[in-house]
């Protein structure tokens, strides 16, 4: 039972983890686009 | 699909919940290796979606080297990036079910070696598009992905055409499957794919935004340059 719950936990490890890097990216991009419109 | 986003969202959430359910409570136990056996419907499916993922990517480099289509190029890196995702999870799990079952966590059999290779070569390809500046490098990495997609079906057919450790297949390869076991199996692939579409068409708009965020910066420089003179 171990095992099995050991290789759920790390499938959602993982995709989460990928999903929070996303979000991150989406963050940052997001912070650039509100710096060029203020430069504009 | 702006519009659709949410509700796939929530349909793929509920689907990845019965696949959940269907796999820790629904699927049967089986008699040899007991309640371990359910990490086989996180890992065939994610398996099988890591292969998806990867023929998009062939599909999208192909559609780059003949049109130079940069939409096609942002399609193949986000299937790359989410299919690099998905074979992590595949060589995670795997291991994971290899210790109790055969007393070791890895051993250099063909169908494992495969597996590591491809998502090597995978992590080569986002590796080249991370770290090289050349203009040539979409065209470099479509060249990469066309050869690395090579190895999909090396991995696939291994277990048919050759004696590995790794089980043999359940679907079409002379292997049974108890019917309830089959259902969970697939639904989960069906989550798995639904989910898998979500965050490469994420990735894809990240990257369409990242670029033209990038074309808008070099704009913006330019000009300024130019007022300066």
């Amino acid at each position: 039972m171990t095992y099995l719950f050991a290789a759920y936990v790390a499938t959602w490890v993982i995709h989460i983890a990928y999903l929070g890097h996303l979000a991150r990216s989406y963050a940052r991009l997001k912070r650039e686009i509100d710096e060029l419109k203020r430069n504009r | 699909m702006k519009r659709a986003f949410p509700i796939f969202a929530v349909l793929t959430a509920g689907l990845l919940t019965y696949g959940l359910y269907g796999a820790l409570i629904q699927a049967p136990t089986e008699q040899t290796m007991g309640d371990v056996q359910r990490i086989f419907y996180y890992h065939v499916p994610s398996a099988w979606t890591a292969f998806c993922l990867f023929f998009v990517n062939l599909a999208a480099s192909i559609v780059y080297l003949v049109w130079r289509n940069p939409k096609a190029d942002a399609l193949a890196l986000a299937s790359a990036e989410v299919g690099v995702v998905f074979c992590t999870v595949v060589l995670v799990t795997g291991p994971i079910w290899a210790r109790p079952v055969w007393g070791i966590w890895w051993t250099w059999d063909l169908r494992l070696t495969l597996t590591l290779v491809l998502w090597l070569i995978y992590v080569s390809y986002l590796m080249l598009r991370r770290f090289s500046s050349s203009g040539q490098t979409p065209m470099m990495a479509a060249v990469l992905a066309v050869l690395g997609a090579l190895d999909v079906p090396l991995v696939y057919f291994s277990i048919w055409f050759f004696r590995t450790q790794h089980p043999q297949p359940v679907i079409g390869g002379g292997g049974s499957i108890d019917p309830r076991m089959l259902h969970v199996l697939l639904m989960n692939w069906l989550a798995f794919m639904c989910f898998a579409t979500l965050v490469c068409w994420s990735r894809y708009r990240l990257e369409i935004l990242r670029r033209q965020v990038e074309e808008t910066q070099a704009l913006e420089s330019l000009l300024a340059a130019g007022s300066s003179r």
